[in-house]
């Protein structure tokens, strides 16, 4: 019998062009740092080092954050809505031309597989440029009074899950607004956003409009306790976000925080099941499971439990984990040895804790750092796979009997970013979606992004929306 | 669900119509997005060399033309025979599809060469006459050596409802066939939704099919990758529920090496490597093979030759 094997297909690295160090990016220009201090950036799914990053100092910050405020005041500030939004449109067009460039060096820097950088990230990524350039001069139109201003220099920190997507969500409609930024990348994902900056110069977006300070958390710490910001927008853990929100209280800064989430996905008996396998799988083995947003819950009525088990197994048999560049992987590298770390210990508190732990035999690489995809099956609300968030390719699969014990183990939960419900009964969907304490509620889909729907978190996953007309007002005085 | 295929439905049309419907609905978004994904899985080198190749051997080389002639489909069955006179290494299609009056002509053309002799039966290609007649247009095509029946559906009574009348057509002409494969064509485009698709399938399968074939290709739509995906899926979950294994058939408007690969993706994917044969997949093409040649000769040479470096027919 015939085996169909894939021949190894992969994206040219050649069409990306790395440098040995980078600077930092701050007035339009690149800026040695103050201090001394690199970090080496890898690839994680070869540990080849890539580039040394500069570790920006509070120095550097405070020059960024001067060179920001100077534009606002200057240029971008009293500059008309229709004007900015030219050097955004352009910045858009700049995006899609150098897409290809842009998704190879994003899955080098991140580990995800071309075809999600490729397919998905990079269309994303210039279409909330082009959502919020048509903003730009429509402000007195948002809902937001006649003459809505802007906030003035936002400070912006983004997770290494969607570099440049969530470089994306910050700086587009920060500038539509008429604000600057100066962003801080994570420190093992900064090359996009370091591209970016020479967008930025390719554009002639007036100098210090956009500043990125790479570093790691010392730097976050310096950018968003700066007394001469205006506005925190931060992406990222939990953890960190409560920090952010001490620093703030009591000072003007304005804040808005997206963090962490644990994400139920419902199915009940009726449903499209071979469609709502795929939809799990999207759900969570989706850039390897490293979104905030993932179903990482899966709820399953317990009727058809046992079958939907069966398909998804067989379903998991075929995903192919490996080389990020090549075309066909569906799964690639973990971003960093550290978070590999704590995906293997959470792993390894599921199977302690009695949830029954399995993944497709599937051979991974030898280097960088590679986590086969898996799902736990009996497990309990009290585990705490089915509690934290993992952060990685791991399902954990409970089950319900009725809709509303449905309803209440999906918020039984200190997070409450997004939620799936999976059945073939629209009134039932309604229902679902009126109970779930959930920012996005996915109908018979997962993972779906589009700029114009907001997005944002109940209790633990933070507050503020990004995205659509909601996403403005976090960046408009009104 | 039933775990054995019975002759005789249980409980009659309303216990057909219970079980059909009972069967989990798809969702004509999420069908549609998983087909377009595994679209661009992007086969190379060797893959694509071994891919080519099956593809060759699953080809069912049809003529279903009112112009046929005993001329046509003899030269038709020369280059099911050798492919591509030139290279001996081209592996031989798998069957010759014609009309069921051209049976004989392809069965004396064909000789011992192996390949099988499939005939459109059951009036072919709108279904539309007496069971009488259909039975007669069958045994009349096993009678003339057809090793292979294509037969169409009722659609008109599928979607009327009449579930039963459909599931006793196909038990009947299971019984005409003998021993020749029954192939039943659900024409998916005139089924217009997927759960008609998924439930036309397994009436199909739990009447005694041995195939399932998407189109006449007199229709449009016809093969698309969605409909491939949900009969890929209901011969896998049929086989797993019942031991039994069924085909599939895609056919109509498989043009391209392209569009071949793209289907073995499906099938590898979906109903998994079991299938990836000629004996359970099987394309309905008629100008397919000649792109195939073509790329199969470009990977072996590294250039191009124009379509008139191959054969017509």
């Amino acid at each position: 019998m015939s085996i169909f094997e894939y021949a190894p297909a992969p994206e040219s690295a050649a069409i990306v062009d790395i440098r040995p160090s980078y600077d930092l990016f701050i007035g339009g220009a690149w800026v040695e740092s103050a201090g001394e201090r690199r970090h080496k950036s890898v690839n994680p799914a070869t540990e080849d080092v890539l580039a040394e990053i500069t570790e920006a100092t509070a120095a550097d910050v405070d020059h960024a954050v001067a060179a920001a405020r100077k534009a606002f005041d200057t240029v971008w500030g009293p500059m008309p809505g229709r004007d900015r939004a030219k050097y955004l449109f352009r910045i858009a067009r700049l995006l899609q031309e150098r897409s290809r460039e842009l998704a190879v060096l994003e899955s080098i820097d991140n580990g995800k597989p071309i075809r999600e950088s490729r397919d998905v990230d990079l269309p994303l990524v210039a279409a909330h440029f082009f959502y919020y350039a048509g903003w730009a001069d429509k402000l007195p139109y948002a809902g937001f009074g006649p003459d809505p201003r802007p906030v003035g220099v936002a400070g912006q920190v983004i997770p290494w899950n969607f570099p440049l997507l969530m470089l994306a969500w910050k700086i587009a409609p920060a500038l539509a607004c008429g604000n600057t930024v100066v962003l801080k990348p994570a420190e093992t994902t900064s090359l996009t956003a370091l591209a970016f900056a020479e967008i930025c110069r390719q554009a002639d977006l007036p100098a210090g409009v956009v500043n990125i300070v790479t570093g790691a958390g010392e730097t976050g710490r310096a950018l968003v306790e700066h007394p001469g910001i205006d506005k925190i927008a931060f992406t990222g853990s939990t953890e960190v976000g409560r920090q952010i929100a001490r620093s703030a209280a009591g000072t003007a800064k304005r804040l808005t925080l997206e963090l962490g989430g644990k994400a139920a996905n419902v199915i009940f008996d009726d449903a499209a099941l071979d469609q709502a396998v795929e939809g799990v799988v999207n759900g969570i083995f989706f850039n390897q499971g490293h979104v905030c947003c993932a179903g990482s819950r899966l709820l399953v009525q317990e009727s058809v439990a046992a079958e939907l088990i069966d398909r998804l197994k067989r379903r998991m048999a075929t995903l192919r984990v490996g080389d990020p560049l090549d075309k066909n992987t569906d799964v690639g590298a973990i971003n960093s040895a550290e978070q590999l770390d704590k995906i293997r210990t959470l792993s390894a508190a599921g199977e302690d804790e009695g949830a029954v732990r399995w993944s497709p035999p599937c051979e991974l690489p030898s280097r960088g750092y590679w986590f086969a995809p898996t799902v736990f099956t009996e497990v309990a609300q009290s585990h705490r796979i089915a509690r934290e968030e993992i952060f990685g390719p791991v399902l954990s699969v409970l089950t319900f009997r009725t809709p509303a014990e449905a309803v209440e183990k999906a918020n039984n939960t200190p997070y409450g970013l997004s939620a799936g419900i999976w059945t073939e009964k629209g009134s039932r969907i309604l229902w679902m979606a009126e109970r779930l304490r959930a920012g996005v509620v996915w109908a018979n889909t997962f993972n779906k992004f589009d700029p114009a729907a907001p997005f944002g978190g109940y209790k633990e996953s933070g507050f503020g929306r990004e995205g659509g007309r909601h996403g403005l007002e976090a960046y408009l005085d009104v | 669900m039933s775990t054995e295929t019975l002759t005789d439905a249980p409980g009659g049309n309303a216990g057909l119509r219970a079980f059909l419907h009972g069967l989990p609905g798809v969702d004509q978004v999420g069908a549609e997005e998983r087909a377009a994904r595994l679209a661009t899985r992007s086969i190379k080198t060797t893959a694509k060399a071994e891919a080519i190749d099956l593809a060759i051997s699953m080809v069912d080389l049809t003529t279903l033309e009112g112009a046929d002639t005993p001329g046509k489909v003899r030269a038709l069955c020369a280059k099911a025979m050798h492919p591509d006179p030139a290279d001996p290494s081209v592996p031989k299609v798998a069957a010759v599809c014609v009309y069921s009056d051209m049976v004989a002509v392809a069965v004396g053309a064909l000789g011992a060469s192996g390949i099988g002799v499939a005939s459109v039966a059951t009036a072919f290609p709108s279904g539309r006459a007496p069971l009488e007649a259909k039975l007669a247009d069958t045994r009349a095509a096993v009678a003339a050596g057809a090793t292979e029946i294509d037969m169409v559906i009722d659609r008109g009574a599928f979607l009327s409802g009449d579930y039963l009348k459909v599931y006793e057509e196909i038990v009947e002409t299971k019984r005409a066939c003998g021993g020749a494969h029954l192939k039943v064509i659900l024409e998916t485009g005139e089924l217009v939704t997927y759960d008609n698709v998924r439930r036309a399938s397994w009436l199909a399968m739990r009447a005694g099919a041995d195939f399932i074939k998407t189109s006449t290709g007199k229709v449009s739509p016809a093969a698309t990758p969605p409909v491939t995906l949900i009969m890929l899926e209901a011969v896998r979950d049929f086989r797993a529920e019942t031991g039994r294994q069924v085909g599939v058939k895609p056919a109509g408007g498989i043009r391209t090496t392209k569009d071949a690969i793209k289907n073995l993706v499906l099938v590898n994917e979906t109903a998994g490597p079991d299938w990836l044969t000629p004996a359970w997949f099987r394309l309905g093409a008629s100008s397919l093979l000649n792109d195939l040649l073509m790329q199969r000769q470009k990977l072996t040479t590294g250039v191009y030759a124009g379509p008139d470096y191959f054969t017509l027919d």
